[in-house]
């Protein structure tokens, strides 16, 4: 049978939500909201003390036998199983009760990976959360969670996910245009937002030109992208490999501006290529 | 360890301890949201590392000693159990808690890989003493909601919460 406490205590213990479990003449609700007041109700006359004790907390409290022991709004608030104990020198009673995480949400963690990654990627943005009360308290109750990921010129992706144990996850997919994205989770009023930077995959394609300057060769790419037309990042090695009969020479150079430049000796027939990581650019036989 | 040697000996088996003192542990098959796979080593390592923390708490909360949770708690997790520790002191008691049985199954890898969540429902007795006399027992049978987060060397307990049944 289900009684409803504040009815039962004259609405003094707001937020109590089940039925009385009794142990002897200890009368303790079965849970409270955290950090909800409450009572107990303790039989036999005289002083005792009250032991509240679970690994979230513990209380001990001088009371008076008899009547209804008053506990406090805000005094016990880590949800979780607690034994009560009422004792006297003559007598002991007990029972138990939950505490209940309090419904609304406070706070909540959010784990965004990977902070750094190329664009164009599928499902390769995963974002993970759990959701607390004020008290710090998992809330396990299932509640909506909305993802959004906003990317720079673009739709934001949505994804609302209902909580599992206080728990939601997600994946999405990197932006087809380089750029830091705003990754945000929100429940309630609460929210918190991590930046995710995007940036150009591999190179798409690398295409050299080649031009005389004296008794070298001027060696030139075009402006290296990935294949979304990103511009691959200043800094990124191209390395141009010129085989010449049995020799072969190689040059590592960084982008700058978009671009890879190198003089190198001009041999007849010589055999020139450029690449940059697993990227094969163009070819070209030196004739002059 | 016993327990320990229990817990590799089968995965996602009953099994009953040899000692009175060693809790009855059954592992459930994982019953994973989340698109990380998890590898039968990681679960093994996840059970036992919480059930190591069942120890350590016990152990903290008997002998009113927060630096015991160290190894196995982080986060809000060893931040409670040392305030209720504290509390404990202040009152002039300690708590004993000997887990009688766990009814372990993980429930959540998330897809980075840095947290992992169970599900235990437990029993445990709790007897509060003070002085070095046992004032009360009781047997208490609920549900923790747990989670662990990777470290150093094991898993650790940031999150271990019991809900109502």
């Amino acid at each position: 049978m289900r009684a409803e406490i504040p009815t039962l205590l004259g609405g003094l213990a707001l937020g109590i939500t089940s039925a009385l479990a009794q142990s002897g003449e200890l009368t303790v609700p079965k849970s409270i909201e955290a950090g909800a007041a409450f009572s107990v109700q303790a039989s036999g006359s005289g002083k005792g003390t009250l032991y509240i004790a679970g690994p979230g907390q513990f209380i001990k409290q001088d009371v008076q036998l008899g009547g209804s022991i008053e506990i406090a709004s805000g005094s016990l608030f880590n949800a979780g199983h607690y034994s009560v104990w009422v004792t006297s020198d003559s007598s002991a009673q007990s029972g138990s009760i939950d505490v209940l995480p309090a419904q609304k949400p406070s706070d909540i963690t959010f784990i965004a990976k990977p902070s750094r990654l190329p664009v164009a990627l599928h499902n390769a943005i995963t974002g993970s959360a759990y959701v607390f009360d004020a008290y710090g308290n998992l809330i396990t109750k299932p509640m909506q969670v909305s993802f959004q990921l906003s990317n720079p010129g673009s739709t934001p992706q949505t994804r609302n996910v209902e909580t599992h144990n206080g728990a939601a996850w997600t994946q999405m997919d990197s932006a087809t245009r380089e750029g830091k994205a705003q990754f945000v989770v929100r429940v309630g009023d609460v929210s918190s937002t991590r930046i995710v930077g995007q940036v150009p995959g591999d190179p798409c394609s690398i295409k050299m030109n080649a031009k005389s300057a004296g008794n070298k060769i001027q060696l030139v790419t075009d402006p290296v992208r990935d294949c979304s037309g990103n511009a691959i990042p200043d800094g990124t090695i191209v390395t141009f490999t010129q085989t010449y009969g049995d020799s072969k020479s190689t040059v590592d150079v960084p982008l700058k501006k978009g671009i890879a430049s190198v003089e190198m000796p001009a041999q007849r027939g010589a055999t020139i290529s450029v690449a940059s990581g697993v990227v094969l650019g163009n070819q070209i036989r030196w004739a002059q | 360890m016993l327990r320990r040697l229990l817990l590799l000996s089968a995965f996602a088996t009953a099994f009953s301890a040899f000692a009175a003192d060693e809790p009855t542990v059954h592992v459930q098959q994982p019953h994973l949201q989340g698109p990380r796979e998890l590898q039968e080593t990681t679960a093994k390592a996840v059970v036992q590392s919480y059930l190591d923390s069942w120890q350590s708490m016990s152990k903290a909360l008997d002998q009113n000693r927060p630096d015991l949770l160290d190894r196995d708690f982080v986060g809000s997790a060893r931040e409670k159990l040392a305030a209720t520790i504290q509390e404990q002191k202040t009152a002039g008691v300690r708590t004993t808690y000997h887990d009688r049985s766990h009814n372990v199954q993980i429930l959540f890898y998330s897809p980075e890989g840095l947290s992992i969540q169970l599900a235990d429902d437990v029993e445990y007795d709790v007897q509060l003493s003070s002085g070095g006399k046992s004032l009360e027992t009781q047997q208490v049978k609920t549900r923790y909601i747990v989670v662990l987060t990777p470290s150093e060397v094991r898993w650790r307990v940031r999150i271990f919460q019991a809900e109502a049944q």
